[in-house]
């Protein structure tokens, strides 16, 4: 059975001015994980960057922008790994379809698309599924 | 977005005044970069200085500056990047991609 340390609700309007309070809640989570041993600085940033990612990902493309929308963010601390979710209410989107590999060469340049990549480079697990009223990301990283 | 502009004839100092570059702000540098291309300049140091976080949509838009650059035969460098932002170019591997530099006077001296 896993123990429960830490379980965060927030909702905030569907609005990329709001990345920043989450940003900061997120790293000051970081701070608070008992059983991490790794560098928790690189982790309170990766924190920030996936969460910041997960929440424009509901923000632009599952909400389509809409601003009277709300995104609901739960953030999970038990003894053995870190989960964070990112609710939508919206229509939802094909993870897939907004990602792409890596490019190294110039030529092959995106502007675009990185933001499922550094999801997937940064945690254990990226899943995206639909729930009761929307969908919600999910992401998953071990302690050990 | 807080963006200092500095033109000293040669190349145009673009100074992000701002602990996060994301996608709450990113498109307003995007706009900026591609504006100083499209008014002709050939050389312009981005300096990160200040930037603590970046996430994919900063990135990105430096990415279109730095191939709106090149799609001109002009110049994107950057400077300054802290531990964190340098470690997403390198996860993203963008670090091969721009010329980075340590300071702001080693980019425009690079020039």
């Amino acid at each position: 059975m896993k123990n429960t340390q830490i379980e965060l609700q927030i909702k905030v309007p569907n609005q990329t001015r709001y990345l920043s309070l989450i940003g900061r809640i997120s790293e000051e989570l970081a701070a608070q994980l008992q059983n991490y041993n790794g560098d928790r600085e690189a982790l309170a940033n990766h924190i920030n960057v996936v969460l910041t990612e997960a929440l424009v990902n509901a923000i632009r493309h599952a909400n389509a922008d809409n601003p009277d929308e709300e995104v609901e963010i739960r953030i999970t601390v038990t003894d053995e790994e870190l989960v964070l979710q990112v609710f939508d209410h919206g229509r939802g989107f094909d993870l897939d379809s907004i990602t792409h590999t890596v490019k190294e060469t110039q030529d092959e340049l995106e502007d675009h698309g990185r933001g499922l990549y550094i999801m997937r480079s940064l945690m254990d697990s990226v899943d995206y599924y639909p729930v009761e009223g929307g969908n919600v990301l999910e992401m998953h990283k071990q302690f050990r | 977005m807080n963006l200092k502009l500095e033109d000293n004839g040669q190349v145009v100092l673009v100074q992000v005044k701002e602990e996060r570059l994301d996608a709450h702000n990113s498109e307003q540098l995007k706009k900026e970069l591609g504006r100083l291309f499209e008014e002709g300049k050939t050389r312009v140091v981005v300096d990160l200085k200040e930037v603590r976080f970046i996430d994919s949509s900063g990135l990105g838009a430096l990415v279109s500056g730095f191939k709106n650059a090149s799609s001109r035969q002009a110049g994107l460098k950057l400077s300054s990047l802290q531990s964190q932002v340098k470690s997403m170019f390198e996860l993203t591997r963008l670090h091969r991609v721009f010329d980075i530099y340590t300071t702001v006077d080693e980019a425009l001296e690079a020039f």
